[in-house]
């Protein structure tokens, strides 16, 4: 019986078609599954470890290694505040401070209406506008505590299009397969597949 | 003052509000370098891009020209875009997937027919959830305009390119983590041997792996020439470079200045570049090129952009981010942050690595919320000294990869340039700058 | 694992100059030449990666001399290598004190302590305290991955030894690392514990106190340990071991790395099956004469129907009586089954008995789960080093993962380096399908046709790939396979053993006369997994040998000169016995260490037999079920018991060191039939354990020059009669925690290995082994037995925990088995309406049953696969055995929807 909708389990199929070998689509498919589930459940790596030839174990090893995917449940925002040096310099400790006691929770907590869970962040790459602020990796651009507030106002009562909901990295999706010929494809996994065992005994 | 009549390689299009389109890219001249890259042998691209001496824009400063010679022959290689732009305050190579994707995806084509790769993998940090639409939009495009797929531009090339989301680890950044990411492993870093990717890259097959800015130059090179771009900077630094300005400075940002021709003043002060620092603090220091980099005092703000002219003064370009720390920002902090950033980022594999960066958090945090004593001082130079021995620049290493030796860098920077701010930390139990 | 190939390579150590092989990392070469480079992740079984930094030496490069890891530096023709100077020693220090920062300081309750690396390198050079002001990481301790491993993270290093090992030399990544930085952590993923079969070793090479054995933990104390080298007898492979003990009781078996065998490794049946020497705990109530648990340690007569303990005297003079009377008018009234447990020298003496005294070759140390023994001892032989650098590999032996789990380990690593390809035939997927360049699905019965499509059939090929129910195999894959198999059979080995019970050995053996003829130069590696079984039949305790793998007749007068006599016929094997004994021609049987009830392919015969029999002689350590129709059973003494040698499936004799005195009045077999030889008027023969093994060597060709002296001195304890000693293969030191320099306490060092001629024709004349054309001359007269298109056949596939008596005995396995099911192809499942999931109804001439159905797809059509000796909960025990008729070529089943 598979975890993933048939929606969902067609489109991780038709990803792992995309790379020479199956394993790669480890991080796509963990990041699919979130967007399914709204975080990673243990079904859904028991049914990746499948799909990319790889044990449950070694799915969970991966993706417990980045921090965008999840093993509990999230809250449909994950908000993240920066306080790295660029955001350090313009106050993100004191932003993040803030936000705590606006959300009411600790950093790596999740409200209890399940709505946001928030996130201390190394350097998001937005630091001309410091502190920086994602939700669900989507620049906010609120660098005052008033700015936050009225973010998080705005996402408990309104469903913001720019924002989806966690788990939904990408609303764009890849519209086409491998166009290279089959058979350049073909002889590509079939060199790698030889290769495979030899190479697993090395690392 | 700045020299700033250099032309805008790689960000022509990025104040426009729709230059990541594929109809704005073409009515500026896109694809028009690939069409004529396509009307040349691979190798005389190959040839352009060796002669404009471009140098990778990620960090290490590899020629790119001789990356792509190293390239082994075999039947199956590939192109690898690093496009895990994580380096703390390093925005430039986010700014040119959102705003300029159809450049990276020409530059990328070219340069997979250069190289004769038939597989290209972009891997996109996943924190950059809009870069990921831009890029995967642009390559959407690309395949219905004919630049991607089979028989680009009925010229008989046939390349695929697949975008790969990132899940958030700052070590995949590294070349060899990168490319065990996208194997679908977690990114530890590779030992070498095998030094080259070139040589022994994604699943053992030859591979380059290049850095979005890197690959976003080449359209321009095929287009102009590569001896246009090696006229531009000097020496070794050729053509422009994108600075990513942040921390005390009115106007923080990335700016496209020419090599070597600017310096770490110019950039921070000119009207049309930082415009000086917040409030006109003075500085205290520089971060000149990333968390890794050791920090330039305020004496050393004359120093020219460009790569070996930083390495000789004891630090590098390296992701051309420039932090600048005034004199109100307290330095105990700011390193006690970017250990804890090396903490959090560590992988975990090597042992200095793995618990030298903990502990020296750890100490640092002491410190700054008053706990220090006299002797952590010392204890935080010896530890890092067990880290990088020697604690030279650049630095010896006890790990695999350079994460390991980047830790000590900010610890030994503020302490040689600013060990009477620990002592007062110690002295008054804590820190002073509130 | 450095290649041997290519010249020397000589470098600078410490200003001394030292040679290295081509390809050897530093830290190998450097331990050869006597410079033990500290290290953590290193082993030498598995490819470094170079992590834990603790083997940081100086080593020359372009920018002068750099701190490297000594594990991932190749040695290189004028290296310069320093590992004693400053900065060498501060970096280590250095590593070692990034170690200790987070490990927890509880040494005194860590099973480790006392033999931990760790605390030795700290001892040795480690600070005096801590500059560590901070509050160390704290984990839940300790966490179950399985019933048998338990992990302490907080003890963790990170050396990655355990993860590796199972996902590169076991194959099953079941554990891997979890989280990143400092917070990474070994990890099981939630729902799916560590049952690899090899867990056990990731306890042995874990450098810290982080995985430990619940059989092993908190029993002893590493010092109070006392051991000896020797060699497992829990299936046929042999892997060498260190045996531990205290307190005469054994604590802790260690894989000891031979370079011919096991390479260090162990499975986890045979490194924890000590418990059945255990027996019962010392507080634990008495267990009944039944269970197998149950030491048997006084002789027992059966008197008013009931088992009496008697003195020696009085039990051998029952037994002599009862052998004597069977053997008033035949010596076909007497027979012995079992003796596959019992050294090579308690074969011998056992052998002289039944057949130089009583003279009757009713001798199967077999139970009907086995090959022709005549066929088995002419084939031409291969060892494990031979498969593992074939050019091709066949198997036809069954699932080695379960059946022999550390062949399985060197023949998947075989094929993981590219040298050998391995080509299957099998009834259903096993765990080495997916190394296999070829994997042809065999029916039961048609392996000889198999093979005869492989070996270029075409009729035979059509009629298999079209067959209506079910195609055995592709031409895809028949071609893959063909195109492995050289024209003669030259570098070519082939793994035969018993892959389905529930068929006849004649099948196998049909395909393996086959096989032999049309490749001359193709190589067999028997693979029958009884312990010592190749001994047995090397030694004559199998009907038509005698010892020395020679014809009853061919050597009949050999021995009638030695024993003063031999059998004038050939005897019955294990299944003809308990026919007879059942129909009362045969009415005494010696049961060797074994119990029929619970071990023979034909339960309800053996329980048949033993009711009838007039007399039941069981000469056993353990109690079981076969006790109940006892009249005299003597008490032996079991593995760890006993000094000798054993033989692998090799046919490589080896050493077996006795840690233990037997309990009670237990007495080694070879003085259990010493005495009965007398009693029965044989004379005075030899008892002294080695001056046996010297008798075996002069009275068989076969082991000519195996002698006490030639196997004490070899190296790894290990001798083949074709070849030399082989040397011990790198050690790793860690193995055997505590000690740091190869030497190795109690065990023999592995320095100085030398060759060991052994000259097959430094004979005193004893007849030759059986050839080749001796045993492939005869007619062949298999037919392969046609299908029925209403029933299915029965795979009855052995598991590595199942309700023998190796599991039975020992509690921490015990847990381990699992219920029977049965597994079929989702098309057989379909015909009769039953989805995957299901209780289904089987039936066969002897019996039916209700078993929960499996779907699987590799199961080829027309077939159902079922463990065998396993239970299914309230139908039967050993359900599997009890479909199987012996006398039958292939057990035909229905299988019906409830």
């Amino acid at each position: 019986m598979n975890h993933l909708l048939p929606e969902y389990r067609h489109r991780a199929e038709e990803i792992v078609a995309l790379y020479p070998r199956p394993r790669s689509a480890t991080l796509p498919l963990c990041h699919l599954a979130q967007e399914q589930d709204g975080y990673l459940t243990a079904d859904a790596m028991v049914e990746i470890a499948e799909l990319t030839e790889t044990t449950p174990a070694e799915v969970r090893g991966t993706a417990s290694f980045y921090d965008l995917f999840h093993l509990e449940p999230v809250g449909t925002y994950v908000v993240g505040v920066c306080t790295n040096i660029a955001c350090l310099l313009a106050g993100g400790l004191e932003l993040l401070a803030h936000a705590e006691r606006s959300l009411g929770v600790a950093v790596g907590e999740t409200t209890a209406e399940g709505t946001f869970t928030l996130e201390e962040c190394e350097c998001l790459g937005d630091c001309e506008v410091a502190p920086c602020v994602q939700v669900n990796s989507r620049f906010v651009r609120t660098t005052t505590p008033d700015a936050f507030d009225s973010l998080i106002e705005r996402l408990r009562t309104d469903v913001p299009d720019e924002i989806p909901r966690f788990g939904l990295l990408s609303r764009v999706r890849r519209s086409v397969g491998l166009m290279v010929p089959p058979e350049v494809v073909a002889s590509e996994r079939a060199r790698l597949a030889a290769a495979a065992s030899s190479d697993q005994a090395t690392h | 003052m700045a020299k700033l009549d250099a032309p805008q390689i790689v960000t022509s299009r990025v104040g426009l509000d729709d230059g990541y389109t594929l109809s704005r890219y073409l009515t500026t001249g896109g694809y028009e370098s690939l069409r004529k890259a396509l009307g040349m042998t691979p190798a005389a691209v190959a040839e352009e891009v060796d002669a404009a001496s471009l140098l990778g824009r990620g960090g290490a400063g590899f020629p790119a020209g001789r990356k792509w010679s190293m390239l082994k022959k075999d039947p199956v290689t590939y192109l690898v875009v690093n496009g895990d732009e994580s380096e703390p305050a390093t925005f430039k190579d986010r700014l040119l997937m959102e705003r300029d994707p159809h450049q990276l995806v020409e530059g990328i084509v070219i340069s997979a027919w250069a190289l004769q790769v038939t597989r290209a993998f972009i891997f996109v940090r996943g924190e950059f959830a809009l870069g990921l639409e831009r890029v995967l939009t642009a390559v959407n495009d690309a395949y219905a305009h004919g630049a991607l797929g089979r028989d680009i531009f009925g010229s008989g090339f046939s390349l695929d390119v697949v975008v790969h989301p990132g899940a958030g680890a700052y070590i995949s950044g590294d070349e060899t983590a990168l490319l065990e990411s996208l194997e679908g492993k977690r990114g530890f870093p590779r030992i070498k041997p095998p030094f080259y990717p070139a040589v022994i890259g994604l699943y053992g097959q030859p591979t380059v792996v290049n850095n979005v800015e890197t690959l976003s130059n080449v359209p321009w090179i095929v287009a102009n020439g590569g001896r246009a771009f090696a006229a531009l900077g000097k020496g070794r630094s050729t053509g422009t470079r994108l600075f990513a300005l942040s921390g005390r400075v009115r106007r923080p940002g990335v700016y496209e200045l020419e090599m070597v021709h600017n310096t770490f003043r110019d950039l921070i002060y000119d009207p049309a570049l930082g415009g000086g620092t917040t409030d006109d603090v003075a500085i205290k220091a520089v971060i000149p090129g990333g968390a890794s980099s050791p920090w330039f005092g305020p004496d050393l703000l004359d120093v020219p952009l460009g790569q070996d002219e930083v390495t000789e003064h004891g630090s590098m370009l390296g992701s051309g981010s420039v932090i600048v720390l005034g004199t109100n920002d307290c330095s105990v902090r700011a390193a006690w942050r970017l250990t804890k950033f090396f903490q959090r980022e560590s992988c975990g594999q090597c042992t200095p690595c793995r618990e030298g960066a903990g502990w020296l958090e750890r100490i640092l945090h002491r410190i700054e919320t008053g706990g220090g004593r006299i002797e952590d001082i010392d204890l935080l130079l010896d530890v890092c000294d067990n880290i990088a021995p020697g604690l030279s620049w650049p630095p010896q290493q006890t790990t695999i990869c350079p994460l390991g030796p980047s830790i000590p860098q900010p610890i030994v920077s503020a302490i040689s340039l600013c060990k009477d701010e620990f002592l007062a930390h110690v002295e008054h139990g804590g820190c002073t700058y509130g | 694992m450095a290649d041997a190939d290519g010249a020397p390579v000589s470098f600078t150590l410490d200003g001394r100059t030292v040679t290295g092989r081509p390809g050897e990392m530093v830290i190998a070469a450097a331990e050869r030449a006597g410079t033990y480079i500290p290290r953590f992740c290193y082993h030498p079984r598995m490819a470094p990666v170079g992590v834990c930094r603790m083997c940081l030496v100086e080593i020359d490069s372009p920018r002068g001399a750099t701190l490297q890891p000594a594990c991932f530096v190749p040695v290189a023709d004028g290296m310069g290598v320093v590992t004693t100077s400053d900065k060498v020693k501060k970096a280590q220090d250095g590593v070692l004190e990034f170690l200790l920062v987070n490990h927890p300081l509880d040494c005194p309750v860590c099973d480790k302590g006392g033999e931990c690396p760790l605390q030795d390198q700290t001892l040795a050079h480690g600070p005096g305290d801590t500059r560590f002001l901070e509050e160390k990481r704290h984990f839940a301790k300790p966490i179950a991955l399985s019933d048998l491993v338990l992990l302490d993270r907080e003890r963790c290093i990170q050396c990655s030894r355990c993860t590796r090992f199972a996902a590169e030399v076991a194959g099953e990544a079941e554990i891997d690392f979890a989280g990143r930085g400092e917070l990474v952590e070994v990890a099981v993923f939630p729902t799916e514990p560590f049952t690899s079969h090899f867990s056990g070793n990731t306890v042995q090479i874990c450098p810290v106190g982080a995985l430990t054995a619940t059989p092993y933990r908190f029993t002893a104390r590493p010092w109070d340990l006392d051991q000896v080298e020797s060699t497992c007898t829990t299936c046929s492979v042999g892997c060498r071991v260190a045996v531990q003990s205290s307190a005469d009781r054994i604590t802790r078996l260690l894989g000891v790395d031979s370079e011919p065998i096991n390479h260090g490794w162990l499975c986890d049946k045979g490194r924890f099956a000590y418990e059945a020497t255990n027996g019962q705990e010392p507080d634990e109530p008495s267990l009944p004469l039944t269970s197998p648990r149950r030491r048997v340690t006084v002789p027992l007569v059966r008197r008013d129907g009931e088992l009496v303990e008697v003195s020696w005297g009085v039990a051998i003079g029952a037994a002599a009586d009862a052998i004597r009377r069977a053997s008033a008018s035949t010596p076909d009234g007497v027979g012995a089954i079992g003796g596959a447990a019992l050294t090579n020298e308690a074969q011998y003496q056992w052998a002289r008995l039944l057949k130089g005294v009583v003279r009757t070759d009713n001798v199967d140390a077999q139970l009907g789960d086995g090959l022709d023994p005549v066929l088995v001892a002419g084939l031409p032989r291969a060892t494990i080093e031979d498969a593992a650098s074939a050019r091709t590999v066949l198997l036809m032996a069954g699932d080695l993962h379960d059946e022999l789990p550390v062949l399985f380990l060197r023949l998947r690593q075989a094929a993981m380096a590219k040298s050998t390809v391995l080509v299957e035939l099998a009834a259903t997927s096993t765990r080495l399908s997916r190394s296999c360049h070829a994997s042809l699905r065999v029916r039961p019965g048609d392996a000889p046709d198999v093979v005869d499509a492989l070996l270029g059939d075409e009729e035979a090929a059509r009629r298999l790939a079209t067959n209506p129910e079910g195609a055995s195999f592709d031409a895809v894959q028949l071609d893959r396979a063909r195109e492995a198999l050289s024209p003669d059979g030259e570098g070519v080995v082939v793994v035969v053993g018993r892959p389905n019970v529930a068929e006849s050995g004649l099948v196998v053996e049909a395909a393996i006369r086959r096989l032999a003829r049309a490749l001359p130069r193709a190589r067999f590696l028997v693979g029958l997994r009884r312990a010592n079984v190749a001994g047995a039949i090397d030694l004559g305790l199998v009907p038509g040998l005698l010892p020395g793998r020679v014809r009853r007749d061919a050597a009949r007068a050999w021995f009638e000169q030695r024993w003063g006599g031999a059998p004038t016929n050939d005897g019955r094997d294990a299944i003809a016995q308990l026919r007879a004994l059942a129909d009362g021609s045969q009415t005494c049987v010696v049961l060797l260490g074994c119990d029929p009830l619970a071990d023979a392919v034909d339960p309800a015969l053996a329980e048949a037999a033993l009711v009838r029999a007039s007399d039941v002689v069981v000469v056993t350590g353990h109690g079981g079920p076969a006790l109940s129709h006892a009249s005299v059973v003597l008490p032996a003494s079991v593995a760890h018991e006993r000094d000798g040698s054993t033989t692998n499936l090799e046919g490589r004799v080896l050493r077996l060191g006795q840690k233990l005195a037997a309990p009670g009045q237990a007495w080694p077999d070879t003085d259990i039939a010493a005495e009965l030889i007398a009693a029965l008027g044989g004379g005075d023969v030899e008892t002294d354990v080695a001056l046996l093994t010297d008798e075996i060597a002069d009275a068989c060709a076969t082991h000519a020059g195996i002698t006490t002296g030639v196997l004490r001195g070899a190296d790894d304890g290990s001798v083949i009669g074709r070849g030399a000693a082989a040397p011990r293969g790198a050690l790793d030191p860690m193995a055997f925690p505590g000690v740091q320099s190869p030497g190795l306490d109690g065990l023999r060092s592995p320095a100085g290995a030398v060759g060991l001629p052994v000259d097959p024709t430094a004979t005193s004349g004893a007849p030759s082994a059986l050839g080749t054309s001796d045993v492939l001359g005869v007619a062949e007269s298999f037919a392969t037995p046609p299908h029925d298109a209403y029933s299915l056949r029965l795979v009855a596939v052995r598991r590595l925990y199942d309700r023998g008596a190796a599991v039975e005995a020992s509690p921490s396995l015990h847990a381990l088995v699992e219920t029977a099911s049965l597994r079929a192809n989702p098309y057989d499942l379909d015909r009769i309406g039953a989805p995957d999931g299901v209780d289904v109804r089987i039936r066969s001439s002897r019996t039916v049953a209700v078993l929960r159905a499996v779907a699987d797809p590799s199961v080829i059509k027309g077939t159902v696969c079922i463990g065998l000796n396993l239970d299914a909960p309230g139908v039967a025990d050993r359900v599997a055995a009890r479909f199987i008729d012996p006398d039958q070529l292939v057990t035909e089943v229905r299988m019906e929807s409830l």
